[in-house]
């Protein structure tokens, strides 16, 4: 075989790997009932095909060579191991009892398991810090350094989470399954909230990560992307639509500089009109199923935005409607505070504050530096510098946000 | 009269064990569960999995939330126990969650170990 050739077959299982590898490995953790062990099974079918491809050619169905193979390889590896510890005997019998399994798996399988594996992911029985680790490493295939580097925290820590996660996984038997009709939609749940989790901690970036932290939020748009297409629900939609509609403001939110610039100060010539076109479409679509939840409902809101010239043109009578539809639904603290941003733009900053207060008065978001933002701002607009002041600076004591800081110290310096 | 034994360990000392000691442990508590079980005292006994391993199952206004860890809250006491033989966690905290206490209390759902605890 040539040189030329080889380098091609090679090529080829690059791309394929970058384009199945987790779907692969969604089908081997299903027949193989371990993570870890699935991994080294793909790791092992696709070392096979590098080796074996070039001379003996690629085969029709590449996948189902690599699923087969990366199972055969897990066995060995099993019966081996199994020499030297009785425990894993039973381990190896559950996979060759898996043999009923056809050779070629067919799309619905594997797009089954991809499902599962998200689900599996965040099952609410792991540890929330755990979820997303595991989201980003198993089903995007972001390395453990990749996802410590993009939560500014170190490669063992991360390590650490997933190693205990798949330890959970493995012994309290958390199934490898998609849940029943009857429980989907509080799983949905646990999936939507690590994605829009995932989407927030790239969106609210630091200018220093700026951009692997950018890249956590296109990460989770095609992961919402996946589930849509896996899942077809309202809901889904619902959150794709406000990723897209928030990712459409990313280069008119922070200057050159890295400075935060409010919604009102954005320069909406630069907003993405492709993505916010997408977004609207998922909203509309989500609407018309009556099956809506409160992520379709932040769409909206966020769409509303979109739609308006400037702030002053806004609709915010709708705004405050949708806020107050989002209050039924899932009722909270940091929703009753953007209502009262809004009610504050529809009303005056009265309106507003007297909103916000009653929120600090009930010992609720204390803690939450936008919440003393707001109600400084409030003050500002109303001209009660004193006031704007200490709600400034409990706002800059309360954030750990190098450009929220920023922003906030030139508000205070403009209060003179 | 039937009694419920609960045995508490700090897992940092069983961890700490030489693999010896550990499995003359689990050795030694087994045979000595046997000796009770022949004499017909005793009725079922299983070391767990770690604390790590627990999920806690709670059910207020007719929604169950899933946590990762074992019941936190100080002030609930220990009132009873199910012991399940089931597939899976999904089938065990589907249980625990229709038991009627789990409205009021927390059902913390440990996996039993097989084998011995070494």
């Amino acid at each position: 075989m040539s040189e030329d050739t080889t380098s091609e077959v090679r090529a080829r299982v690059g791309e394929i790997y970058r384009a199945g590898s987790r779907q692969i490995l969604a089908t081997l953790i299903r027949l193989l009932s371990d993570f870890d062990l699935a991994e080294e099974a793909l790791h092992e079918a696709f070392a096979a095909a590098v080796e074996q491809w070039p001379r003996d050619g690629v085969p029709a169905n590449p996948r189902a060579w690599l699923v087969s193979t990366g199972r055969f390889k897990a066995i060995d590896r099993v019966r081996r191991r199994t020499r030297t510890d009785a425990s894993l005997a039973e381990l190896a019998k559950t996979i060759e009892a898996a043999t009923g399994e056809p050779t070629e798996p067919d799309d619905e399988h594997i797009e089954d398991d991809r499902l599962r594996l998200i689900f599996t992911c965040c099952h609410p029985a792991l540890a929330p810090d755990a979820q997303i680790p595991m989201t980003l490493r198993e089903v995007c295939g972001l390395t453990t350094e990749e996802i410590a580097r993009a939560f500014l925290c170190k490669p063992a820590t991360i390590a650490q989470r997933i190693v205990r996660a798949k330890a959970k996984i493995r012994d309290a038997r958390i199934p490898y399954e998609v849940p029943p009709p009857s429980e989907l939609p509080d799983r949905l749940d646990t999936v939507l909230h690590v994605i829009y989790l995932v989407f927030n901690e790239g969106y609210s970036a630091s200018s220093g990560a700026a951009l692997t932290r950018a890249d956590l939020s296109s990460e989770a748009i095609r992961l919402g992307r996946l589930l849509l297409e896996l899942l077809p629900e309202p809901e889904v939609m619902g959150l794709l639509a406000l990723m897209l509609l928030h990712e459409s403001r990313r280069q008119a939110r922070t200057s050159a500089t890295g400075e935060i610039i409010l919604l009102e100060h954005q320069d909406r010539s630069r907003w993405d009109r492709n993505l916010i076109e997408e977004g609207i479409a998922f909203i509309e679509r989500a609407l018309t199923s009556r099956r809506f939840g409160p992520y379709t409902v932040q769409a909206a809101i966020a769409a509303v935005h979109t739609e308006a010239p400037n702030t002053a043109e806004t609709d915010w009578a709708q705004i405050v409607a949708l806020y107050d539809l989002l209050m039924r639904a899932e009722p909270s603290p940091i929703i009753e505070l953007n209502r009262a941003v809004a009610v504050a733009m529809r009303d005056g900053p009265a309106a507003g504050l007297q909103l916000v207060e009653a929120i600090l008065a009930r010992g609720e978001l204390t803690d939450y530096h936008l919440a003393h933002s707001a109600q400084a701002d409030f003050h500002r607009r109303l001209g009660n510098k004193p006031q704007a002041r200490l709600a400034y600076e409990r706002a800059l004591a309360l954030t750990k946000q190098e450009p929220e800081r920023r922003f906030l110290e030139r508000r205070l310096a403009e209060l003179g | 009269m039937k009694y419920l034994c609960l045995v508490y360990v700090e897992e940092k000392i069983l961890h700490a064990m030489p693999r010896h000691e550990r499995v003359a442990l689990s050795d030694d508590s087994m045979a000595y569960c046997d000796r009770l079980q022949k004499i017909g005292q005793l009725l079922a006994a299983s070391p767990l999995h770690p604390v790590e391993t627990a999920t806690t199952v709670r059910v207020r206004e007719g929604k169950t939330s899933t946590t990762d860890g074992p019941f936190a809250e100080t002030k609930e006491q220990l009132g009873g126990f199910l012991l399940l033989d089931v597939p899976d966690l999904n089938d065990a905290i589907r249980i625990a969650a229709q038991f009627p206490a789990a409205r009021y209390g927390s059902v913390e759902v440990r996996p039993m170990k097989e084998g011995g605890c070494a």
